[in-house]
């Protein structure tokens, strides 16, 4: 098959080409920005993630150019295939962001609001959503669930409360281990996370849970309440590793070593190495090489301009494009401002990112200028 | 007197045994069908305008017609006993009283679709009923309808009852080829759908008992005979289970021509309302579909007559209409709290829900407790709106249809019966010692006349 | 020591046939019945273990499994469990009565088993018998159109079997 037949599909307006096969999330996802559909338990290097969210449920107004007919019902686009000729509306849609504003709160019903004293905080894909799709208040007057707490051994801190159910972690030992030793516990709104009998985890891959956890369900004991993690500054590095490939990146203050992970893309997930594999990292280079010599640092890590993480500032930012504007006829993104409009403080001359060390007023006084 | 072609046989003595099922005509259409091409069979189910009768009502011969047929894959055919919609039970009835009529159905399904491994996935608190079932097996084998070389056709098959464990779900057919697997009763993210990719990955359909049993009907009569029974798209004879407060709660075959008036107040049926009390409000097709008001049960909104059927049940839409669903047939008197029934409904559907999806885990949780606040006088006027906006949320947005289950039973009873919420949260105390009582809920629409 | 008697294990063998070659998984949830019913009337990990090996499949898959479906007990449970139905159409007809009924006799609340071990009440949604309801599932059988009497006489009638067992 050297030609392909590409399909077209059309989101928000925009319309790309695609091979037959790819999700209306993968598409959305090349196009990028706010076109792309949130997803909480869609991991595109897990098989068979996704659906259980309902986050990236988006319209689909025209099945395709053969049956023009729409879906009757809004689909979860991480599972749903494109169609060539199709055409999907995801913010340009009322009913979706009605719905999705729906799911936020079902998803926030009974998370707990410990946001201050959650290590995932600052890199929570449920802050995020919660942020850009949600509605500020709840109108949940119950108390919230709780659960009994469950040890899962040295190295991993389970918070059952703070898990939305996405099973990415189910899948991850599934397909990461050879033996899971944890999975989905009873049914409804008391399914939990757990191992039934109190176990450790002890795989040599199974730190990759706290990875792909998409909440602070799942965090590093050997870096708990150790930092916040807009505090440290994430770096590529790589290591000669007998297990994995050693490709990680560390999250460092000065010259201390307090995190390791797996290195990640713009959606969150392990990014692949060269061999095109995703680069998950063995619990050896994660929780035991916590030393800044056991690692060849590479550089600083590219991080999201959105992200609390960046307001360490870094040379190399890179912005994304923004398609709000675009799809939303000539509305303003609601989330950034330019400090330039609202403050005569700051001068705009002056390119924040290319002065040594924190700014300071000797940096804006123009009178004290050589 | 109506037709009757499911339970007709059902009081005869002994006609739980394979001799007297045999001698009154039973496994002829075995014999029948055998002799024909699979697809002529699927064919004749078409013809017969057979709708599934498990609740959605999807055309039966259509459903066959889906089956995946690749080389060398073998297909299965799965037997949906897993009845579990609060009132229903004619499934059970059936299987009971006459098991043979749904082995005799299985096989020529199993024929019609290729199945040589036909499994009855039954619910795992009708334990007795397994006994039953796999009795009328054995005894159809030995008589040589079941097994190796079935009639000398070179046709095998065999069934199998298995047994579920206590799940609601398991009647969703994706959430039952799981748990058949040894699984938890997650439904599956569809497509693939199982007339593709079922049980193992190996095509699958998935049929409720009822349908499978009317299989032997359209068979010895002919798809066209059973259309003929019955009327519009609406053939054949529909297995009713009626409960609540009526004077004779029970199975009852109609052939979906009688009314709803004469369903509920006929002696052959259920014979009125129970201590000579007026109804209230009526669930027509299981706890899922949304219940009615007196006033538009007997009568649509356009003052037309009702009748027992997929069409007339479902005139005017969830506005003023209802669904024939699985045939659950429950009925409420003046003296019941709608308030109170619903919340029984929510915290039904809470329990039932298996969890994955974010929108039915949490809502029906949420629907639930606000339910229970209102109904033990503790509820506020806002929650009532609240209410419908949480189940708006749901419905439509799940992986499978229970949380669309959950949602309706809810918008309905807030939809028809708004001013009972409201009494409720204006009368906390009173609303505890008594109930809202019949109302206005039995009185006559006015219908506008057009000029 | 959990093991099934060699005819269990014929007929948890016979199971197993019933799926194709491979698919042995698929015995785990009537596998785990005739645990329960051979093993005390409820489930203890140690049981599970046991199944799991039987089935050649992971304890977790058995776990996640038993903690599904509401048949199974995964605490120890009375002789005699009571599973009253109290949804919708069992309510409108009493089964709310029988809840109380209950309780003023044995003084167990739904969850609670008698001091004597004998009696355990439990609330359960719909069964499937709601034209002859109030009901409730004893053990494989139900009891249906429920009366205050009726309740009498199945305690008695339980009464009586535990002594005569003894």
């Amino acid at each position: 098959m050297s030609e392909q037949q590409l399909f077209k599909v059309t989101i928000d307006n925009i319309t790309i080409e695609v091979a037959p096969g790819t999700s209306i999330l993968q598409a959305a996802r090349s196009i990028g920005g706010d076109v792309a559909p949130p997803a909480m338990c869609f991991y595109s290097k897990l098989q068979g993630s996704g659906g259980k969210c309902r986050t990236c449920l988006v319209e689909v107004s025209k099945g395709s150019e053969k049956d023009p007919r729409p879906m009757p019902k809004l689909v979860a686009s991480c599972r749903t295939t494109v169609m060539d000729g199709m055409e999907v509306k995801n913010i340009t849609s009322p009913k979706v962001v009605d719905a999705r504003a729906g799911v936020v709160e079902f998803l926030l019903l009974n998370h707990p609001l410990d946001c201050p004293i959650c290590d995932q905080a600052g890199e929570c894909h449920l802050q995020d959503l919660g942020y850009e799709h949600g509605k500020a208040g709840t109108r949940y007057e119950f108390q919230r669930r709780t659960f009994k707490k469950h040890d899962l051994g040295p190295y991993i801190q389970l918070h059952m409360t703070r898990c939305i159910l996405c099973y990415r972690c189910v899948f991850t030992a599934d397909q990461l281990t050879n033996s899971r030793e944890h999975g989905v516990l009873s049914r409804g709104d008391h399914s939990e996370i757990a191992t039934y009998i109190e176990k450790s985890l002890d795989n040599d891959f199974i730190g990759n849970v706290i990875d792909v956890c998409p909440v602070g369900a799942l965090t590093d004991k050997t870096f708990r309440f150790k930092n916040r993690v807009w505090f440290t500054k994430p770096v590529d590095a790589h290591r000669d590793c007998p297990t994995c490939s050693g490709k990680a990146q560390l999250w460092m203050r000065g010259d201390e070593v307090f995190r390791v992970t797996a290195r990640k893309d713009e959606w969150g997930e392990v990014k692949d190495t060269a061999d095109g594999k995703p680069g998950w990292i063995c619990n050896e280079c994660r929780f035991e090489k916590k030393a800044a010599n056991d690692w060849v640092i590479e550089g600083p890590s590219v991080i999201n301009r959105h992200s609390v993480i960046a307001q360490g500032h870094y040379l190399g930012l890179k912005k994304p494009e923004e398609t709000i504007v675009k799809v939303m006829s000539g509305q303003q993104p609601r989330f950034f401002m330019d400090i330039h409009d609202v403050s005569g403080v700051n001068k705009p001359n002056i390119e924040l990112s290319l002065i040594n060390g924190p700014a300071t007023s000797d940096v804006f006084n123009e009178t004290k200028k050589d | 007197m109506g037709v009757k072609l499911l339970l007709e046989k059902a009081h005869v003595p002994g006609i739980r045994g394979y001799d007297v099922y045999r001698s009154e005509g039973g496994y002829r259409s075995v014999e029948k069908a055998l002799k024909m091409a699979p697809a002529d069979i699927v064919e004749e189910v078409k013809k017969s305008g057979l709708r599934g009768r498990g609740g959605a009502g999807f055309p039966a011969g259509m459903k066959w017609s889906f089956i995946a047929k690749p080389e060398g894959v073998p297909r299965h055919l799965v037997c949906n006993a897993d009845e579990s919609e609060p009132g229903t039970f004619k499934d059970r009835y059936l299987m009971e009283n006459i098991p043979h009529l749904l082995i005799e159905g299985l096989i020529v399904a199993s024929f019609a679709l290729g199945s040589n491994a036909t499994y009855i996935y039954i619910r795992g608190e009708y334990a007795w009923i397994v006994d039953i079932l796999e009795q009328a097996i054995n005894e159809a084998k030995q008589n040589g309808w079941l097994g190796k070389n079935i009639l000398d056709t070179g046709f095998d098959c065999e069934i199998y009852v298995q047994r579920g464990a206590g799940a609601y779900i398991c009647g969703e057919e994706t959430a039952l080829i799981e748990s058949l697997e040894g699984k938890r009763g997650n439904p599956r993210i569809k497509p693939p759908f199982p007339a593709v990719k079922g049980v193992w990955d190996r095509p699958t359909v998935v049929n409720n008992v009822e349908t499978l049993a009317a299989v032997v009907p359209v068979i010895n009569m002919g798809g066209e005979e059973y259309a003929k029974i019955g009327v519009g798209r609406s053939t054949g004879t529909k297995l009713i289970s009626a409960c609540g407060n009526i004077n004779k709660p029970g199975v009852y075959e109609i052939d979906m021509t009688i009314s709803v008036e004469e369903f509920i107040y006929s002696e052959e049926f259920c014979g009125g309302i129970a201590n000579g009390k007026r109804i209230k409000a009526c669930i027509p097709g299981g706890s899922s579909v949304p219940i009615l008001p007196a006033n538009l049960l007997f009568k649509t909104a356009k003052g037309e007559t009702r009748y027992m059927n997929y069409e007339s049940l479902s005139d005017g839409g969830f506005a003023t209409g209802s669904m024939m669903g699985s045939g659950g047939f429950i009925v409420l008197d003046e003296d019941q709290c709608i308030v109170k029934h619903t919340y029984t409904l929510a915290r039904f559907y809470r329990h039932e829900s298996c969890g994955q999806c974010s929108p039915c885990r949490e809502g029906t949780g949420w629907m639930e407790k606000i339910l229970k606040s209102i109904e033990t006088g503790k509820g506020k006027m806002s929650d009532i709106d609240l209410l419908w906006d949480i189940q708006r949320k749901i419905e439509g947005n799940t992986i499978c249809p229970l949380g669309d289950a959950a949602a309706w039973p809810v918008a309905a009873a807030i939809r028809h019966f708004r001013d009972e919420f409201e009494w409720h949260v204006n009368n906390p105390i009173e609303c505890l010692n008594r109930n809202f009582g019949l109302a206005h809920y039995a009185d006559e629409i006015h219908v506008p006349v057009t000029a | 020591m959990v093991k099934f008697s060699d005819d269990k294990l014929a007929k948890v063998q016979e199971i197993v046939q019933r799926y194709p070659e491979g698919k042995q998984k698929s015995a785990l949830i009537p596998v785990l019945h005739l645990a329960q019913e051979n093993f005390g009337g409820w489930l203890s990990a140690e049981t599970m273990d046991y199944v799991a090996e039987l089935l050649q499949i992971s304890s977790i898959e058995v776990y996640e499994v038993a903690t599904f479906y509401s048949m199974y007990n995964l605490q120890p449970v009375g002789k005699y469990l009571f599973e009253v139905c109290h949804t919708g159409p069992c309510m409108l007809r009493g089964s709310d009565d029988i809840v109380t009924y209950i309780y003023e006799k044995l003084g167990i609340k739904s969850g609670e088993t008698t001091a004597d071990g004998m009696f355990t009440l439990k609330t359960v949604e719909c069964l499937g018998a709601c034209g002859y309801a109030p009901m409730m599932q004893l053990g494989k059988y139900y009891k249906e159109h429920l009366t205050k009497e009726r309740v009498d006489s199945i305690i008695e009638e339980c009464k009586k079997n535990a002594a005569s067992n003894n």
